[in-house]
């Protein structure tokens, strides 16, 4: 698995053949049109907690070598590859298994942390840890008493 | 164009989805292969781990039943929720003869192969030839 820390700005438009937005709803900051249904491969289910970011997505029969898994300019892109198991002599009587190349990119809600991600793999399940940057982190406002 | 028509080997059983013991399941994509000398059945069946898989053969019907453990809490809210968690199943008529003792499986990375062999007597036999003296 590679797992890539670009921070710099470069050109991703010719990258994108498809592109979500997360939407956070949060005071109106960041909204922007909700990702669609039919998103693309792999699925993807976003959570966060106080600290992260965690992206999970379904890929069984992905090997982590063939993974490629980056965050650049606030999008985290998720590529690879699933290969078919054809052979000589077999033939096919039900595929459902879809293969081949995907690449998926998702617009991430805040700034996070692209030093510190963490990404991890375990029976066919695609887990990315994404630290938030201090900016991101929820912050306790003490309510000073009035005098 | 052959004018034979073969009858598919494996069939979905009926019922495609049925109840577990904890309410309805997914459905596992599956491609099924035929070669020579066995049926190979692969499934996606991600998030599971070995010991959850539960691969059944009676009466020429194979079922296939996996449990997921789930991976949030129960009251989790998503940013993003494009897919649900919970336990696979499926089951399949085999029509082909199969060496019932020589049926095996084996799990990784998400993925299920179960290798079904072909009983000798469903096996394609090559006739030799003899040269008469």
């Amino acid at each position: 698995m590679v797992l890539r820390r670009l921070n710099t700005g470069s050109p991703v438009a010719q990258l994108r053949n498809e592109m979500d937005w997360l939407v956070q709803d949060f005071f109106g900051r960041g909204s922007r049109p909700v990702a669609p249904t039919a998103a693309g491969f792999p699925a993807l289910n976003v959570w966060e907690d106080g600290d992260s970011l965690f992206a999970e997505a379904e890929l069984p029969g992905v090997k982590s070598d063939d993974l490629d898994i980056s965050v650049m300019v606030g999008d985290l892109t998720i590529q690879g590859r699933r290969s078919t198991m054809a052979g000589e002599g077999v033939a096919f009587h039900r595929q459902e298994r879809g293969a081949g190349q995907f690449n998926r990119v998702v617009r991430l809600p805040f700034e996070v942390d692209a030093q510190r991600v963490e990404a991890s793999l375990r029976d066919g399940v695609l887990l990315v840890k994404l630290p938030k940057a201090e900016s991101a982190k929820p912050k306790k406002i003490a309510i000073r008493a009035a005098e | 164009m052959t004018s034979e028509t073969k009858e598919p080997q494996v069939q979905e059983t009926p019922t495609a989805e049925q109840p577990t013991n904890s309410g309805l399941a997914y459905r596992p994509n599956v491609d099924i292969l035929e070669s020579e000398n066995e049926l190979t059945l692969v499934m996606d069946v991600p998030g599971v781990e070995r010991d959850s898989l539960d691969i059944d053969f009676a009466e020429g019907v194979l079922t296939v039943q996996a449990r997921v453990a789930p991976r949030y809490a129960a009251n989790q809210r998503f940013l993003l929720r494009e897919y649900g968690i919970g336990s696979f199943y499926r089951s399949f008529q085999v029509g082909e003869q199969i060496d019932v003792d020589g049926i095996s499986a084996e799990y990784a990375d998400g993925v299920l192969r179960i290798h079904l062999p072909k009983a000798e007597a469903a096996k394609p036999r090559k006739i030799a030839v003899k040269v008469a003296s």
